[in-house]
């Protein structure tokens, strides 16, 4: 469990960290809390000629309030965001998800933007910005660039971050109107990573869905919307019968995987049950 | 007071046997102030790295080792044709028949690898980073074959072979036949006598014992003379064993296990990592380390368990047990390692557990096949029995339709009937089943949760509720010497104690029973603090080396404090009869006017003469004084050994919710009540049962080592061998009754795996219990959300799980085998 030998270099700001990439060779990592990425490196699946780690780049932590959205700094631990009043007044689901994740120890090093970096599809947050609609802010040489989280997790592993990127923060928009939040996640463990979880942002209006917004965990390579479901509950009457319905379809349109936890057929399953409990409850039924 | 206390009450000390003594080892283990055998770091200290197969089997057609050999720091590289004169082979303890097939268990693989993980090479490197690059420069030419992975399969008629040199895949086939052996009537007649018969097939998983300190070991050579520190249960046995294997000469060879973190019979055993790391020192004349990276340990250690069982159970419908028929295809895996055949054995005689079933046979074929091999594991064979007995006990109840505790009743021994033979032939020393389970059930507030149990079927809750029992018993105190004997056993079940008496009246208490994270220096201590009178603060406990711990049989079997213990005590009682013939010529008095309580000795009926033990320990270093015709010395030792095992019983109960929409498993509430004898420190015993229950219904719920269709141990890391955490598992309800153990001075009966046999079936039970009314009679374990659901939504007992690992972590399973990163195996995509 001892890495192969690579080159090392701790930036103090984003400039100098984009430098630091582009000088770092031809295989670059950039090192956030490392939760992900040390492992992958012990066990030698992962040997990168220089790691970049940004630890030491302080305008890269926090969140502030930044008008009609919130601004989460790539480098923000779980911990501090989980704790983070602007977060849990405006996107208590990220908190919610967030206190899913892995154990104490982790959440004090691993960071938002690094999850959503790693984009592993059984990883928690994907889907939650998935569902906020949050936009990613990207750093290259040449400037910073928007991307929204639509188009932010390309594949299994991989993100629309090029080569030389950073991922800067993230930014999520306040919600205006009468939303519930739920985050649904089914493990086996206490510290585990979800079989399958299920991320709803509910908008009610007298006695109505107005919009349902469904993030889903680990139901393909990347985070998927549960679209179907989506469609099914807008302008529905916020009732059990009509949400459990609406749910039959939540896996429609996902390419689950088959692995010890799970056989494809059995999360396709799963994800209705569950899409079901996290709409109810965001729904405040 | 009363007229028969002749002594002031104050001056007794508090009895320490019974009070609940924080651990006094605790601290420095917890911190990690202490020396663990990967802290040890020698001058000129070389360290060892091993290239490991990753191909579960396959003939080895080349190995070339050059460009290892040429990179930064490396010393030397060996492969398994340098080693192959002086290896020899793995030992294996415990031949349980006279013609059981073993194959030879090389520690580097030279022609042929019969498991992923199997060692094929070692580098020698000045630091550990310069043996770990350097892994992947061996490059190894495997001519595949087929694996063989399923027992049943193996089995059959013209089934591929483990190893081509064999005639077939079973080592040996062991039969109890309690008529033939007279403690019983003819298991044939038994069944075809039967008004009912029920028949199961249970699958016992594979288990990894996952302890929480890797194996490690050092090896310095002082000219013809080697220490060995190593991570390992039993130093005693290990340097045996070693200087056997090895050539080198058994004094010539000191062992050391320094604190060691944990085993659960996952360090006991002879390791092929201890082998090449003497041989290796020997060669080289320079210190070694090796140790092994958790992917190497889940991947390489012995596992445990791993039994099909064909379970018969023949009743009359009463209810009363008429006959049990037990056939088991236990896996050895690859090679046979130090008790690998024993421990299926070892269960034999467990199955006819508490019952008073007149008749019993039971048959076990140990299969290999291309996984690493089995061995002991906490309960070792006793928790496979107990699980198919509890079980099958149940599912008589259903065919019966009775209650599953009613039945149990019916055909368990009764209290009065202690000491009682059982049909297996062992002779059960006390107990009270009734008692225990009437305390258990009210521990767990038993008739309310039936009243939620009806609640919820009427309701169909889509929760329903199950409760499950497993009334146990097991046997411990590993053993007397003979029966071992009879049982083909290698070794003795011995332990040897000494005490020596320091000059300022401190104690050393040596013992032979190795600790591994039990807290003997605890118990020891509360043992002789009463046994000599002396503070509890002034013992202090030395252990694990065999140039200290002279004589000794190590910790497994819960043997501790029934046999080590018991040694303690025994040679305490020789200091004191040694010190009382000191005192009688100090003190000018007869021996036998001489009374000692409280540490002192004093003369009955002259008040003010005594003199304390302690002081007695200063004189008699002094020498200045004493009688002629002994020796200046109280010091002693002991060897003690029992002449029967000791048989802890219990109730344990579950109660389990299971969520039948998602297939989750929850337990609700657990309670137990245990007889464990005489209980020396109610602290420590607590802890025993506590961890013991972690892993007992992780069996059940959580761990399974999954291999692939290729030989691949998919549960390579933690993430996919699902080890629960306090997190995971709820409040325990614990309880005693005490019928001390008649075998032993103490009147223990042992602790440590009692938690772990009994919880896995009550577990399980329960889980059936709940949704048995929708169909499911049985549910493979672990009891996974996925297999429960499919037991109940498409039938059967939820079969076998996909065996990819889990995409979470990038898809990492373990260190690859071969230690080298392609692009296929990086993080993938453009970052
Ligand atoms: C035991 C354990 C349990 C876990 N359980 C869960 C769980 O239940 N749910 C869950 O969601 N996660 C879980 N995780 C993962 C955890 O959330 C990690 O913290 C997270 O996946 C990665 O965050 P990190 O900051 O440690 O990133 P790192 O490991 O440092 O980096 C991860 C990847 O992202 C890249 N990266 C990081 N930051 C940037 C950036 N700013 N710009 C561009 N690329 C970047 C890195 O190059 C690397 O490829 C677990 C981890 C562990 C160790």
């Amino acid at each position: 469990m001892i890495p192969a030998a690579f080159a090392y270099a701790r930036p103090s700001t984003v400039d100098e960290a984009l430098q630091a990439i582009a000088e770092g060779g031809d295989d670059v990592k950039i090192m956030a809390g490392g939760q992900s990425l040390i492992p992958v490196m012990r066990l030698r699946l992962a040997a990168p000629e220089t790691v970049v780690d940004l630890t030491r780049v302080a305008e890269l932590r926090g969140v502030r309030d930044d008008g009609d959205a919130i601004v989460i700094g790539a480098m923000t631990t779980h911990h501090d965001v989980m704790t983070d009043p602007l977060v849990l007044q405006h996107a208590p689901l990220i908190a919610e998800a967030t206190e899913t994740v892995a154990d104490r120890q982790v959440r004090a090093r691993g960071t938002f933007g690094g999850a959503l970096a790693h984009a592993d599809p059984a990883g928690d947050l994907p889907a939650v910005a998935l569902a906020l609609d949050a936009d990613f802010v990207i750093a290259g040489l040449g400037g910073r660039r928007t991307v929204p989280a639509s188009e932010f997790f390309v594949d299994y592993l991989t993100t629309a971050l090029e080569e030389g990127e950073l991922l800067v923060e993230i930014r999520v928009p306040k919600l205006a109107g009468e939303w519930g939040m739920r985050y649904e996640k089914f493990n086996r463990v206490a510290q585990a990573w979800s079989i399958v979880a299920v991320a709803a942002v509910v908008r009610r209006e007298d006695g109505h869905i107005a919009e349902a917004r469904i993030g889903l965990t680990n139901m393909g390579a990347t985070p998927l919307r549960a679209s179907a479901v989506e469609a099914a509950l807008a302008g529905a009457q916020a009732s059990p019968e009509t949400i459990a319905e609406a749910a039959r379809s939540a896996a429609e349109g996902t390419a689950p995987s088959s692995d010890l936890n799970a056989q494809a057929d059995y999360r396709e399953h799963l994800v209705q049950v569950l899409t079901r409990r996290a709409v109810t409850a965001a729904a405040g039924l | 007071m009363t007229a028969v206390e002749d002594r002031p009450g104050t001056d007794a000390p508090e009895r320490e046997v019974g009070k609940a003594r924080r651990r006094k080892e605790d601290a420095r283990l917890i911190t990690g102030r202490t020396t663990w055998t990967d802290n040890m770091v020698l001058p000129g200290m070389l360290h060892l790295a091993v290239v490991r197969s990753p191909v579960s089997h396959a003939k080895i057609t080349a190995i070339d080792v050059s460009a290892a050999q040429q990179a930064p720091g490396v010393v030397a590289v060996y492969t398994g044709r340098d080693l192959a004169d002086e290896q020899g082979s793995i030992p294996c303890a415990w031949p349980v028949t006279p013609d059981m097939v073993n194959p030879g268990h090389p520690s580097i693989a030279v022609d042929e690898v019969n498991h992923v993980g199997e060692a094929v090479a070692v580098i020698v490197a000045r630091s550990k980073a310069a043996a770990a690059d350097a892994i992947e420069l061996v490059d190894v030419d495997y001519d595949v074959l087929p694996p063989v992975l399923d027992m049943e399969e193996a089995v059959a008629e013209g089934a591929q072979l483990t190893h081509d040199h064999l005639e077939s895949n079973t080592s040996y086939h062991f039969v109890f036949d309690a008529g033939e052996a007279g403690t019983g009537t003819d298991t044939e007649q038994a069944f075809a006598d039967a008004e009912v018969v029920v028949s199961r097939r249970f699958v016992n998983q594979r288990l990894i014992p996952a302890f929480m300190e890797p194996r490690s070991v050092v090896v310095q050579p002082q000219g013809d003379n080697y220490t060995m520190w190593s991570a390992t249960q039993v130093p005693h046995i290990l340097r045996v064993m070693l200087a056997s294997v090895t050539g080198v000469p058994e004094h010539k060879l000191r062992i050391i296990a320094p604190d060691v973190g944990g085993g659960f019979g996952g360090k006991l055993q002879v390791n092929p990592e201890e082998v090449i790391a003497l041989l290796l020192a020997r060669r080289l004349g320079k210190p070694v380390k090796w140790t092994e990276t958790r992917s190497e340990s889940l991947m390489t250690a012995h596992h445990g368990r791993d039994q099909i069982q064909y379970i018969d159970v023949a009743a009359d419908r009463e209810g009363h047990v008429k006959g049990l028929r037990v056939r088991l295809l236990a896996d050895m895996g690859a090679y046979l390692r130090l008790i690998t055949p024993g421990v299926p054995a070892l269960g034999a005689f467990m199955f006819p557990a508490i019952y008073k079933f007149p008749a019993y046979r039971f048959e076990c074929d140990g299969v290999f096949t291309n996984k690493v091999p089995t061995d002991a594991y906490r309960g070792a064979g006793r928790p496979e029995a107990t699980f198919a007995i509890e079980r099958i006990m149940d599912e008589l109840a259903v065919e019966l339709g009775m209650d599953p505790l009613e039945l149990r009743r019916k055909n368990w021994i009764n209290a009065a009937e202690f000491p009682f033979t059982t049909v297996a032939g062992l002779e059960y020393d006390s107990g009270d089943y009734e008692t225990a389970t009437q305390q258990a059930l009210e521990l767990i507030g038993y008739d309310e949760l039936r009243a939620e149990q009806q609640r919820r079927r009427e309701s169909n809750d889509p929760v329903q509720l199950g409760i499950g029992f497993s009334t146990f018993t097991e046997m411990c105190g590993l053993a007397p010497s003979r029966v071992l004997g009879s049982l083909s056993f290698g070794a003795g079940g011995w332990e040897h104690a000494s005490i020596r008496m320091l000059p300022t009246g401190k104690v050393e208490v040596v013992t032979g029973s190795t600790p591994h994270g039990q807290g003997h220096e605890t118990a020891w201590s509360q043992l002789v603090a009463d046994e000599l009178g002396v503070p509890f603060e002034d013992v202090e406990v030395l252990h694990g080396d065999t140039a200290i711990s002279t004589r000794g049989l190590d910790t497994y079997g819960s043997r501790s404090l029934v046999v080590g213990g018991t040694a303690v005590v025994k040679a305490a009682e020789k200091v004191v009869a040694k010190a009382r013939k000191i005192a009688a010529h100090l003190l000018e008095a007869s021996e036998d006017d001489l009374e000692f309580s409280g540490g002192k000795f004093s003369v009955r009926g002259t008040p003010g003469a005594e003199l304390g033990i302690q002081e007695i320990a200063l004189a008699v270093f002094a020498a200045h004084n004493y009688p002629e015709d002994v020796e200046p010395s109280i010091d002693a030792d002991a060897t003690f050994d029992p002449v029967n095992f000791s048989f802890p019983h219990g109730t344990h109960i579950c109660a389990m919710e299971v969520d039948t929409e998602t297939g989750m498993v929850k337990i609700r509430k657990y309670a137990c009540v245990d007889d464990i004898g005489t209980i020396v420190n109610p602290l420590i015993v607590e802890g025993q049962v506590h961890g013991g229950l972690a892993q007992g219904i992780a069996q059940a719920l959580f761990e399974e080592a999954v291999y692939d269709a290729d030989g691949n141990l998919t549960t390579g890391s933690f993430v996919d061998y699902l080890v629960p955490s306090a997190a995971d598992l709820p409040h325990f309800d614990t309880g005693n009754t005490v019928h001390a153990a008649p075998g032993n001075p103490i009147g223990a009966k042992g602790v440590g795996e009692a938690g772990c046999i009994a919880s896995t079936p009550a577990v399980v039970n329960a889980a059936l219990d709940a949704v048995r009314h929708l169909g499911v009679s049985d549910i493979r374990m672990p009891l996974t959300p996925e297999r429960v659901w499919r037991a109940l939504h498409q039938g059967g007992d939820g079969g076998d799980r996909a065996t990819a690992g889990t995409n979470a972590y990038g898809g990492a399973q373990t260190e690859s085998t071969a230690g080298v990163s392609t692009p296929a195996s990086s993080l993938g995509g453009d970052r």
